[in-house]
């Protein structure tokens, strides 16, 4: 009995030792798996995930605080892809952070603008230019459609307009095939 | 001589329906109603326009001008007014509208001032600049800016030039009717080509199924006296006209994944970019026009030489439509593309309008499953694997679908052609690869928005900081001013303290100043220090003489 | 020699520790979604199931059989096992935090993985010497190896594949399993050639 506890008590320390020793060895500094998470997120700063941004999604993702469809502007595609790299099942968008959108940019309406710059301290990217008492205008290209702009605007003259489809962006559409019956002769 | 020949993997034989549009010589199309001219009609970026709504212009005045690196300018077809600039719907099978301009002809054509260009003395630069400026691109069907082929590569020439006359395509037979007619311009353009890509040799290979226009060739070779050009003909299989197929056939060389044919030494142009080429140098006329087939359901299919701008439906009228017409397609039945109305222009990249019948293109059969039969692989002439890239395709598996080399897929159509099921293959890679191309957009979009989101996030942060020390600076201050106040005694401390603190004050200012010196002089090269000394030395002599004045 | 060829042939193809013994299904069906993460827990399995043939076979022969305990072996050998596991989980998420993302919950449960208990078990049953345990065991997580890259290969492919909604997931993997399970039947006649 004795020498059973022995045993068992020696493979416990030399395994104890073997383990604290590798744990210091290989301790792992930052997490690089954010990186990976931050790169599928569209990085629209809007913060509708809950987070103040979206890296700090992506630390929530990693340290597994938050689910992976919490990000509407990514949308179904952005969820595959998060659950593709993480393992983790498909889940459909939580309807309580919004829900998919066409993509948009913001439309200064330039004739009802105060210039009052409240617009563009809420702007994540800097996609507005304009100063004190001057008129403000969006950089269409450089705005994510973040919406984060709309809510500060005291006269309400920001709009949401959807990305128009052009010659340029079509996308060739999936071929589909309509089974009809044959008619009967 | 006869050259040894290579051959390309793949391919298939249609019936070629030639015959019926090279029984009459190249006609020119009439002037049309109005022009309406895209002016984004090549690969690269948007033409930014020139003209304005009101405004007379000249035949081959630049209504576009280039704009970006990638990029090529659009010019008027003919002379007269600018009626409009609007959206108009563009040949492309979206049907979706681009910014047009709208002209209407006086009947007059007058050209512009136009001279021939002493291009043998100017800089490659500057004759690229010109063939930019001339709107000269790749008349094959690519619609690559030529300019930007024109170079001779990293090694500073090319071994081989090739001059694509094969059209392969079936009911096609522009550049067979050009090369017939125009040999001398195809020829000479070639040369030109030769001699600013520093090409040891040029070999213009055309199908053997084009008996006279390899004698025409070979006789306007012989002609001009050209050096260093050969013709070769081929051996007619679909899609020998393929630029990678040709260059294959031509010199062996098989261009692989990822690499250009320049890395190889070969450069490949179409004839009638070449004889585009002739015309912008040697007779200094911008592209205003093309050579356009017009075949299938019509009483007498024919070339024409058109106008860019010239609606669909009145180059079509020419021919006598039949009367059960119900579509138009650029292109030719492999590789073209649905009109999405008859009212669409002419542009560049139209090398035939086939015109279509319910009886010609009966409705595609129904799609069957893949049996994996492998038909497909055999004739693939891009040595793909169709029936994969088709499997991952239709799943969505964008990134599976890459690995087996989608975007090395040339959209030939062979695949679909010889497939047993009937499956519409090129229509699953077309789609597969807009995905994927809307896919990276988005994500270097991504990529940018983080950047500048990371700069506003470090920006702010600076500002906290210089804030919070520009606070304790003064906080600092004002204590050491109270503290002096305390100590001192009598009006003439109060007045040292006055003096030390007007003293820091200009401190203050002087660091500032040296802290706001613009960022653009630091670290500047030689030369840029003496043009600054050497404008300094201009302003102060000015000043100078107006203090004199 | 050739015995030691018989033992790694017999473990990879003849007795495939999963599609003939069915034993460590657990990671068969759930990391062979993707080839990379197969790839993955087949060396993260191949390195701790060679590396724990070898330390039980040391503390069985070593320490358990001279005093006499051997009713401790299968408790020595899962706590041997579980640090080796522990060690191997270190090691991964310092050197590719993704895979070791991907693994997930399937790397610490290595340790309760029937195979790499049940190798160590047979080596034991069989008597094999100390060179013999570490081959049996290195070409049974070859084996293990060999059948979830296979399987993973197939389930790719099945991503595409218009399966009836009621057998979409892992109604057609154990489906898939099976037959390849069936495959494997056939080396059986590899042992009229020993």
């Amino acid at each position: 009995m004795l020498s059973a506890l022995l045993v068992m008590a020696l493979g416990a320390i030399i395994l104890g030792g073997a383990l604290g020793f590798a744990a210091v060895k290989f301790r792992v500094e930052g997490d690089p798996l954010v990186e990976k998470i931050d790169s599928i997120l569209p990085q629209t700063q809007c913060g509708q995930c809950g987070y103040p941004g979206c890296r700090p999604y992506a630390q929530a993702i990693a340290n597994g605080d938050a689910e992976i469809n919490c990000c509407p502007p990514g949308g179904e595609d952005g969820i595959r892809r998060l659950a593709d790299l993480l393992g983790r099942e498909f889940k459909p968008l939580s309807g309580e952070h919004g829900i998919e959108k066409p993509r948009s940019v913001a439309v200064i309406d330039e004739n009802v603008c105060i210039g009052c710059t409240l617009c563009i301290q809420a702007c994540p990217v800097d996609a507005i230019v304009g100063a004190a008492k001057q008129m403000h205008t969006v950089i269409a290209p450089q705005c994510t459609g973040c919406e984060l702009c709309v809510e500060p605007c005291p006269v309400d003259c920001i709009a949401m307009k959807p990305i128009a489809e052009t010659v340029d962006n079509w996308k060739w559409k999936y071929p589909v095939f309509e089974i009809t019956p044959r008619k009967a002769a | 001589m006869s050259r040894r020949l290579f051959s390309f993997h793949g391919g298939v034989k249609p019936a070629y329906h030639k015959a019926p549009s090279i029984l009459q010589p190249i006609q020119a199309a009439p002037l049309p109603a109005e022009f309406v001219i895209p002016l984004h009609q090549s690969i690269g970026g948007i033409p930014r326009p020139t003209v304005t709504v009101g405004e007379r212009v000249r035949k081959g005045q630049m209504v576009g001008a280039p704009d970006g690196n990638v990029t090529s300018a659009v010019h008027a077809s003919t002379s007269g007014l600018v009626k409009a600039m609007e959206m108009r719907r563009m040949p492309h099978t979206s049907g979706l509208s681009a910014l047009c301009v709208i002209l209407e002809p006086d009947g007059r054509d007058e050209w512009i001032d136009h001279a021939p260009v002493p291009w043998r003395e100017m800089s490659p630069n500057a004759v690229r600049d010109i063939l930019r400026d001339s709107g000269v691109v790749g008349l094959g069907g690519a619609v690559f800016p030529s300019y930007l082929k024109v170079n001779p590569g990293k090694r500073g020439h090319l071994d081989t030039l090739v001059i694509n006359g094969a059209e392969c395509e079936p009911f096609i037979t522009c550049d067979d009717m050009q090369m017939r007619e125009r040999p001398e311009g195809v020829v000479r353009g070639a040369g030109i080509l030769r001699d600013l890509t520093q090409a040891a040799r040029v070999l213009v290979g055309i199908e053997d199924n084009k008996p006279e226009a390899i004698a025409a060739m070979k006789a306007a070779i012989e002609r001009t006296g050209e050096e260093r050009l050969e013709v070769v003909a081929v051996p007619t299989r679909y899609p020998a006209g393929g630029a990678k197929q040709l260059i294959r056939v031509l010199t062996g060389i098989e261009v692989p994944h990822g690499k250009r044919s320049t890395d190889y030494g070969v450069q490949c142009f179409n004839t009638g970019t070449a004889h585009a080429i002739h015309d912008a140098l040697e007779l200094g006329r911008p592209m205003i026009s093309r050579i356009v087939t017009v075949a299938g359901n019509v009483e007498r299919p024919g070339n024409f030489e058109v106008r860019f701008g010239t609606p669909m439906r009145e180059l079509v009228a020419l021919c006598g439509p039949k009367p059960d017409t119900d579509r138009l397609i650029m292109g030719g039945p492999m590789m073209g593309f649905r009109m999405p109305g008859d009212e669409v222009p002419v542009v560049k990249a139209t090398n035939c309008v086939l015109v279509g019948s319910p009886a010609m293109f009966p409705p595609p059969p129904p799609e069957m499953p893949c049996i994996r039969c492998g038909e497909c692989v055999k004739a693939c002439p891009a040595d793909l694997t169709p029936f994969e890239m088709y499997w991952f395709s239709r799943a969505k598996l964008f990134g599976k679908a890459q690995e087996y080399h989608l975007f090395d897929c040339i959209e030939c159509g062979c695949c679909a052609y010889v497939c047993p099921s009937r499956i519409p293959l090129v229509d699953y890679y077309r789609f597969a690869k807009s995905e994927i191309w809307a896919r990276e957009q988005e994500k270097a979009a991504a990529d940018q928005a983080r950047d500048y989101y990371e700069f506003r996030l470090a920006r702010e942060e600076r500002e906290k900081q210089e804030k919070a020390a520009k606070l304790a600076a003064k906080a600092a201050e004002t204590k050491a001013k109270l503290a002096g106040q305390a100590t001192a005694d009598g009006a003439a401390a109060a007045e040292d303290a006055h003096k030390a603190l007007i003293a820091s004050a200009m401190g203050k200012a002087k660091t500032q100043q040296d802290a706001v010196r613009p960022r653009n002089t630091d670290s500047l090269t030689p030369e840029q220090q003496a043009q600054v000394a050497e404008a300094e030395a201009r302003r102060t002599a000015n000043t100078e003489a107006k203090s004199d004045a | 020699m050739a015995s030691y060829l018989f033992i790694i042939l017999g473990a990879v193809l003849v007795n495939n520790v999963v599609l003939v013994r069915i034993l460590g299904l657990c990671p068969f069906m759930g990391v062979s979604k993707k080839l990379e993460t197969a790839v993955g827990m087949g060396a993260a399995t191949t390195f701790v199931l060679t590396l724990g043939c070898g330390t039980s076979y040391v503390i069985d022969s070593w320490l358990l059989i001279p005093n006499n305990l051997e009713y401790l072996r299968t408790l020595a050998f899962i706590v041997t096992i579980a640090a080796i596991v522990q060690l191997t989980e270190l090691v991964i998420q310092k050197t590719s935090p993704v895979l070791h993302q991907v693994l997930g919950i399937y790397l610490p449960l290595i340790t309760t993985n029937c195979a790499v208990l049940g190798i160590p078990l047979l080596n034991i049953t069989q008597k094999h010497g100390f060179f013999e345990s570490l081959l049996f065991g290195f070409g049974s997580s070859l084996g293990f190896t060999l059948a979830l890259v296979l399987f993973a290969g197939v389930r790719e492919r099945l991503d595409g594949a218009d399966i009836p909604k009621n057998f979409r997931g892992t109604a057609i993997g154990f489906i898939t399993g099976g037959i390849m399970s069936l495959a494997f039947m056939g080396f059986a006649g590899l042992d009229k050639y020993k």
